[in-house]
């Protein structure tokens, strides 16, 4: 049984800050700061967003889509790093919001940047198990980020907002998911003490034991199964902090640019954390074609990696995107914001009684 | 706190959750126990039905002087909608200037957070309006 | 048409001034203007049949409910246990408290009754008053999305400058004149005139309403001794008579109404206390109106029926509403110049009333005033109360 991608929808909040004004404020060069990581903006939430609202945006977009009853979808995993909630899920919103509620299983994830795809992983195993001991036609899995940076870090230039939302099945494929792989290890490359607002990274240490290296191991595992090369794939979408780590990564592993670039949102958009991937690899289903063939990594600290071999099916022309924004006319409205307006509404000012 | 206030009409904010006449089928937001033009007819025969969200901008004004707790979102703008299936709600426009806002303007439906009861009580989401 | 089975008549009046009182607490402010009614009206208090009291939120303001028995106990009635009332219509209590007065006197349980409305707002900041204001606005469907009460009388305000082209100038006339009425009253919050470039210039509350277009927060009390028509001839040398009363609601929300531009309540109030007293607009010679909001006086001589729907706006600013004009609207200064506080209102303005219709009202005084109106609004609508009076 073919199981994979029946439907996505994203959403991408619509303010911008630009590194110019970012580092204005901290004396460092902003516009340097930008193109050494290559990015252009980065995407700022509403103060009425969450990764909640993020979430049922994306899976409401994804569902008017295609003709699925909600009440047919029998999972729902919301992966994030910013949950509204320390306890209560997301995910429960999210089912109520998209009445899918409420026969079904729901949960949180969190692998930093990965708890989206690792959603996708336990989504495809429920669908999998479907003629067997779990009845489940259709399962959802959500990335969903409003990530903060602290005030003068390097990360306040990538941390940024946005939600992707898969609809898995095995009816009405568009993108099966001909093998998914990962690679885990205990590596505190970047972690967040719990109740503390901010995070804290070892700097170069997310490089070469962290990124590069669990990418690497988690695509070469792939590729060894499938039997294939860099030169075998359409296109390669990789976690993406930042506008160069994926570039880097990708031509390591053999790609080109033009296999590359269709995956790369984050120059416009800044790091979604768990929808960094995913929303490359919407910008890609966007434009593929029968037959294509997807390498997607993405990348969590501390640390994993999970890979998908995906075969676009033909399933993809029959697929009406007309319901919701494509991932380009998604991120195409701006409303930029200068570096006050961003902090009030990152909630980083201390507002009275705090 | 108010939770099972708030939770009672969580599908009506979430999904814009209102009724319909099973006579008239003139529909309402919020729900009415009883159709005003049907009346005790209509009693137990009003069925649930979802508005699309979408409508027009029939008035509005920009808020100054927030409600406590709204302090953060301040300047807001709040509107009367006519939603296109009928009867109207008021609900913030979002992520817009107020001077894209005027009497006609077309909106489409968000799902955002309205309020929380302080910072350890729950939040309460619902809907709000883009200009389409 | 109904009738009340007996005339009801004004004997006695008391208001304090309104404003901020921060050494008088809630019962303090309370009796003080009862006591004054009852004295104007030269009875004894073992006359004292029963007690009405109008207050909105005294439970959110003060965390006090029963606030029939605090009055009852401070004017000092509890010792022959006084039937003591306390009525909520948000800011129309004041105006309910006063018809539930009449009915009970026409009813024949009653003969003399002491009504009153009082509202100590000053004890919270500004800022959890208007949290509170709001109440008198939709909770769940209104206020849950951060509508405050002036951002709906705003909407209302949008609204009618949209369907008849009212202007921004036309509202802060009624503000301008507003002032230039309370200056004249020792009563008022605001006794000092403001030009119309003042409010014009003010900060933004919610557009296109600024902080002069909004009637302030304000603790004070007001009072009237009513009583059957009966018992006023005999103990009274001026009693203003009762000759109609009228009540109407509407939907708490103001999107569940046919039309942002009128009040229904107010309509159907005046029409029923017009029908009671067999007159119709063109007779009333002052009146007191429900300017919480400068747009509220605007629909409320419409929707009064002093002017056409769509020229309110024009007519304040030609000045027919204003003392010497047409018809003189809110001599006392309105909720504007006079002040607000939320249950005491509807009760101050049938004061105003009685003393335009005694000619007591010095250098504010309309010339030959016999019959006058008061009406008074709970929220954005939900509640209306209409009085007229009549000198005999």
């Amino acid at each position: 049984m073919d199981s994979g991608i029946v439907s996505y929808g994203v959403y991408v909040p619509r303010y911008r800050i630009y590194p110019r004004d970012i580092g204005k404020v901290w004396g460092q060069n902003g516009e340097a700061m930008g193109r050494s990581l290559n990015i252009i903006a980065k995407s700022v939430p509403a103060p009425d967003e969450d990764a909640a609202t993020i979430a049922v945006m994306a899976a409401r977009r994804a569902l008017k889509r295609v003709k699925v009853d909600p009440g047919e979808i029998g999972a729902i995993f919301v992966g994030s790093e910013s949950h509204p909630y320390a306890v209560k899920p997301t995910a429960s919103i999210v089912a109520e919001a998209i009445h899918a509620a409420p026969y079904l299983t729901a949960a949180d994830l969190e692998f930093a940047c990965k708890a989206g795809t690792a959603g996708m992983q336990a989504a495809l195993g429920l669908i999998n198990s479907s003629n067997r001991n779990i009845p489940m036609d259709y399962a959802m899995a959500i990335g969903s980020d409003t990530s903060q940076g602290a005030p003068g870090n390097a990360l306040e230039y990538s941390a940024s907002a946005g939600g992707v939302a898969f609809l898995l099945g095995h009816t009405g494929v568009i993108a099966e998911i001909v093998l998914t792989m990962s690679f885990t290890t205990d590596t505190p490359d970047f972690w967040r003490r719990e109740g503390m607002k901010y995070p804290s990274h070892g700097e170069r240490f997310t490089g070469k034991p962290a990124y590069f290296k669990h990418i690497q191991s988690s695509a070469e595992q792939i590729m060894n199964r499938m039997g294939t090369e860099a030169k075998d794939y359409d296109y390669a979408v990789f976690h993406q902090p930042n506008g160069k780590f994926p570039v880097t990564i990708g031509k390591k592993l053999g790609f080109s640019m033009e296999q590359i670039k269709d995956g790369l949102m984050t120059p416009f958009i800044g790091n979604t954390y768990s929808a960094s991937m995913m929303i490359g690899l919407a910008n890609i289903l966007d434009k593929a074609e029968p037959g294509d063939s997807i390498l997607a990594v993405s990348y969590g600290s501390g640390a994993g990696s999970d890979g998908f071999h995906i075969q676009v099916t033909d399933e993809i022309l029959e697929y009406d995107r007309s319901g919701s924004p494509l991932v380009e006319d998604e991120i195409k409205k701006e409303i930029p914001v200068d570096y006050a307006t961003y902090l009030k509404y990152r909630e980083k000012i201390k507002m009275e009684g705090e | 706190m108010g939770v099972a206030r708030y939770w009672r009409a969580q599908d009506q904010r979430y999904s814009l959750a209102g009724n319909e006449c099973s006579i008239c089928k003139r529909k309402f937001f919020p729900n009415k126990t009883m159709c005003p033009v049907c009346h005790r007819r209509s009693f137990g025969k009003m069925n649930r039905f979802y508005f699309s969200g979408e409508g027009k901008v029939s008035s509005y004004t920009v808020v100054h002087d927030p409600l406590p707790g709204y302090g953060a979102q301040v300047p807001y703008i709040l509107a009367t909608v006519d939603l296109v299936e009928g009867d109207t709600v008021l609900g913030q426009v979002v992520d817009c200037d107020p001077a894209d806002v005027k009497i006609g303007t077309e909106l489409e439906m968000v799902f955002r957070k309205l309020s929380e009861e302080g910072k350890s009580g729950t939040i309460q989401y619902g809907y709000k309006f883009r200009i389409k | 048409m109904k009738r009340l089975s007996r005339d009801v008549a004004v004997i006695g009046i008391g208001q304090t001034r309104f404003g901020e009182h921060w050494d008088l607490s809630f019962r303090e402010i309370g009796i003080q203007a009862g006591i004054k009614a009852i004295m104007d009206a030269g009875i004894d208090s073992s006359r004292i049949d029963a007690l009405y009291i109008g207050n909105m939120s005294a439970g959110l303001f003060l965390d006090q409910e029963h606030i029939a028995s605090i009055i009852a106990e401070e004017i000092g009635l509890t010792d022959r246990q006084i039937p003591t009332t306390r009525v909520e219509a948000a800011d129309a209590s004041g105006g309910l408290a006063l018809k539930q007065a009449i009915l009970s006197i026409a009813s024949g349980l009653n003969d003399v009754v002491v009504v009153g409305g009082a509202e100590k707002m000053s004890d919270v900041t500004s800022d959890i008053a208007a949290g509170f204001i709001a109440a008198g606005a939709d909770q769940s469907w209104e206020a849950l999305f951060g509508a405050t009460m002036p951002s709906l009388y705003a909407i209302m305000a949008r609204r009618h400058m949209h369907e008849y082209g009212t202007t921004r100038e036309q509202l802060a006339h009624v503000s301008v004149k507003n002032h230039r009425h309370g200056a004249m009253n020792p009563f008022a919050q605001y006794q000092k005139e403001i030009g119309i470039e003042t409010v014009l210039k003010a900060g933004p509350v919610a557009e296109p309403l600024g902080l002069f277009d909004c009637a302030p927060m304000s603790d004070g009390a007001a009072a009237l001794v009513v009583c059957d028509m009966e018992t006023a001839n005999e103990i009274c040398d001026e009693p203003i008579r009762i000759i109609g009363t009228g009540q109407g609601s509407d939907t708490l929300s103001i999107s569940n109404r046919p039309s942002l531009t009128e009040l229904r309540s107010t309509k159907t109030a005046s029409r029923k206390a017009y029908e009671m007293a067999g007159i119709g607009p063109s007779d009333i010679d002052v009146a007191e109106v429900h300017d919480s909001y400068s747009i509220g006086e605007i629909l409320a001589i419409e929707d009064l029926g002093f002017f056409e729907k769509g020229d309110g706006g024009p007519a304040t600013e030609r000045g027919d509403t204003t003392l010497g004009g047409k018809i003189p609207i809110n001599t006392s200064g309105g909720l504007k110049a006079r002040g607000h506080p939320l249950g005491a209102t509807g009760i101050a303005q049938v004061n105003e009333i009685v003393l335009q219709l005694r000619g007591k009202c010095d250098s504010r005084q309309v010339k030959d005033a016999r019959i006058g109106l008061a009406q008074n609004v709970g929220g954005t609508g939900g509640t209306a109360v209409v009085h007229i009076l009549e000198v005999i």
